[in-house]
């Protein structure tokens, strides 16, 4: 009886968690599901058309010029990111004075809005009075037009991306601290040297959190947005920094093709998805888990 | 027996729950006393705001059975395209001209008819290019809040320099006048820039026009790689080819926002560009100094029936569907139409004026010493606007990409503007079966 008392109470207080889940979550996935099947204009009841938006999706020059730029940016902003994030880790967890003053500065960009982030990264990157290239111009280099060249364009934002690296150096950081100083000992004992720590002793002691800023890098680049819909409208130079996230929004909420948008939505979860399920896959062998 | 608890922590549950459910309930201000209250979302901010924010002020103080709630909302399109979606639209809405029709293939926006016929407001009394952006498919479905009209606006002083004393009549003229005006940087980057097409950039997709182009045939056919479109954007890419496209592009990502002292045209960057009537409005602003004038922009030597193009737009209110007071709504609407009201909102944007009838007051209070200018242009034979068509957004964005790689040098015209109608002609096909379509869902 009282166990039972007891449960209706949590659910009474889960409820309001509840109804807001599967109200603005639950609902609209689902729902999202049927309108990729539908031509739906938010205004008017949807209408059914079967795979309709998917078979021209697969037909749409600028759905693959998206995907594609996409893909790009993710295979050079990911590793790029991640070696980052992990370099910066590892400097940051040697024993220096002042070390906390170095740690907080590093992680301060990361702090920083999207959209403040994307404008001052307009300034520091013009190609006429850019400090970028004022100081390229320092070191003798001509620098690129790196807003408005379309082979620059991408390159640039990802410079940008490196800015947001805060959050998963701070994750290395932890995990870092994490790494048992027996093993470093032994090893060192043993006649490694500080590449060979790292190698065979740190690394491997990390490597879920590594796995774990993979798949959130995979989620993040590929979903990436609102950086780019700042700096570069309507994807310009040329669609050159047009991205999948941005060319389902202009359906969604420009052209009012929420059954299209729908679909792309979709298409985008289960490439996500796989994706996910490879890296998990591919890491069986890497990553160690200390417990286990 | 019975624990406290046991009672205790479902009762609070609940009480959390019924709380909720209460404050739902008592934020509901469906009827309070007092004159009927209408909402009215506006896109504008800062200036442009305080002179709508005065005239609904005007309208407030005139009657006492409605009162208007004025909201500047960013990206208002959208907002009451969702929020019509939602079922709790504002009264009034403030849209772009070139939204209309998408709205109104979209259902999002009740016709106008009936409370015209009813307020006596007739076609006749609108200069037509305007007319044309409030109505669609011969519905009333807008009536204007601001409209305006672009010229060719030139920087006296730098034509001085250049040995010029009259503004370019024609288009080869501008261009001769153009080249004559450029002047480059020692290490050969542009330093002024007699004349971009690619700035500011509002009108990329209109160029053809100069030309007799036009975008689509009115119906269904996306006309966009007519020939006099492809001779447009040859003349745009005719300045690439000059200046070089990297060289362009370097010079322009050196230009501030446009609505500051770094605009290209005030910072006496570029020497010629098209701009609107509201032009007059920033440069005393933010170059008081600034010696311009304005003149019709160029033609074709070879087409002088394009004599006195010009880029007509609007800002327009709407009564979004499922409004809750569409008569209270029209009455503000009606109450700006008013000649004396809407020269006072025109005054205060400094543009000028949708109506036929215009006060010497108005002309004699205007700021901007080409205003009669804009006027003229606007009953212009060669008035253009966006495309009536439901999935401008869309084609827009589509042009605005052909013209990047125009101005890029990356394709020629003709290809450029080929893969847009390649694009777009099948997409308007399917929007006009669609359209179709749903309307028979409808009935």
């Amino acid at each position: 009886m009282k166990r039972s008392k007891e449960g209706l109470a949590g659910y009474l207080f889960a409820a309001p968690w509840l109804i807001g889940m599967s109200v603005f979550l639950l609902y609209p996935l689902a729902s999202s599901i049927y309108y990729s099947f539908c031509d739906y204009s938010v205004l008017k009841p949807p209408v059914w058309v079967g795979m309709e938006n998917y078979r021209e999706l697969f037909q749409d020059e600028v759905f693959w010029k998206a995907a594609g730029n996409t893909a790009m940016y993710a295979v050079m902003a990911l590793p790029i990111g991640m070696a980052t994030a992990m370099g910066l880790a590892m400097l940051l967890n040697s024993k220096v004075r002042g070390m906390t003053v170095y740690r907080t500065i590093f992680f301060l960009p990361s702090l920083v809005p999207m959209v403040s982030l994307a404008v001052l990264w307009l300034w520091l990157l013009n190609g006429e009075h850019g400090i970028v290239n004022e100081l390229l111009k320092h070191g003798g280099i001509k620098g690129p037009n790196w807003l408005g060249d379309p082979a620059w364009s991408k390159p640039a934002l990802m410079l940008t991306g490196i800015w947001g690296v805060g959050n998963s150096m701070l994750i290395y950081l932890a995990s870092l601290q994490d790494v048992p100083t027996s093993l470093l000992e032994a090893a060192q004992l043993d006649g490694a040297n500080a590449w060979q720590k790292t190698r065979n002793v740190t690394i491997p002691m990390i490597s879920p959190v590594i796995l774990f800023n993979l798949v959130m890098g995979i989620i993040g680049t590929l979903q990436v947005f609102a950086v780019p819909y700042v700096m570069f409208p309507g994807g310009s130079p040329a669609r050159s920094t047009y991205f999948y996230a941005m060319y389902l929004f202009d359906n969604a909420f420009r052209y009012n093709k929420m059954g299209y948008a729908s679909a792309m939505g979709w298409i985008m979860f289960l490439v996500i998805l796989t994706l996910t399920f490879i890296s998990l896959r591919l890491s069986d062998k890497h990553v160690h888990y200390g417990g286990s | 027996m019975i624990r406290l608890n046991d009672i205790a922590l479902p009762g609070l549950a609940l009480a959390v729950l019924a709380a909720i459910a209460a404050s739902e309930k008592m934020t509901d201000r469906s009827n309070p006393p007092g004159p009927v209250r209408i909402t009215y979302w506006e896109k504008w901010t800062g200036a442009e705001f305080d002179g709508i924010k005065g005239m609904v002020d005007d309208f407030n103080r005139s009657q006492n059975r409605i009162h208007v709630d004025i909201l500047s909302i960013s990206d208002v399109g959208n907002k009451t395209m969702l929020a019509v979606s939602g079922g709790i639209p504002p009264d009034i809405a403030g849209l772009w001209g070139p939204n209309v029709p998408q709205y109104v293939d979209d259902n999002a926006v009740i016709p106008l008819d009936d409370f015209c016929l009813e307020a006596g407001i007739k076609e006749e009394d609108y200069i037509p290019a305007y007319w044309q952006i409030a109505t669609y498919k011969g519905h009333v479905y807008a009536l204007p809040s601001t409209p305006a009209s672009t010229a060719l606006h030139y920087n006296t002083r730098l034509l001085q320099e250049a040995g010029i004393t009259k503004p370019p009549v024609t288009l080869e003229e501008m261009d001769a006048m153009a080249e004559k005006m450029t002047k480059k940087n020692p290490d050969g980057t542009i330093k002024v820039a007699g004349f971009l097409p690619a700035e500011p950039g509002w009108w990329n997709w209109g160029w053809g026009y100069l030309f007799g182009g036009r975008l689509w045939d009115g119906k269904d056919k996306i006309t966009a790689n007519s020939a006099d479109n492809v001779k447009g954007f040859e003349w745009v890419q005719s300045y690439s080819k000059k200046y070089g496209p990297a060289q362009v592009q370097s010079f322009k990502s050196g230009f501030g926002n446009f609505s500051s002292p770094q605009n290209a045209f005030m910072s006496e960057q570029v020497a010629m560009e098209i701009q609107g009537v509201w032009m007059h409005n920033y440069t005393s602003l933010y170059a008081p100094k600034l010696k311009w004038a304005a003149s019709p922009f160029p033609y074709p030597s070879t087409r002088p029936d394009r004599k006195d193009t010009t880029f007509v737009d609007m800002d327009v209110l709407v009564i979004p569907r499922g409004a809750k007071h569409p008569k209270e709504a029209f009455e503000f609407i009606r109450f700006v139409q008013e000649q004396k009201n809407m020269e006072k909102l025109c005054l205060s944007h400094q543009k000028n004026s949708p109506l036929r009838k215009v006060s010497d007051d108005f002309w004699k209070r205007h700021g901007n010493p080409y205003i009669r200018l804009f006027d003229r242009l606007a009953y212009s034979k060669n008035a253009v606007n966006t495309p009536r068509i439901g999935i401008w957004p869309e084609y827009q964005s589509e042009i605005n990409n052909a013209f990047d790689e125009i101005a890029l040098n990356r394709k020629t015209p003709q290809d450029a503007l080929d893969a847009v109608v390649a694009r777009m002609q099948p997409k308007l096909d399917q929007y006009l079966r669609r359209l179709e379509m749903r309307q028979k869902v409808n009935h």
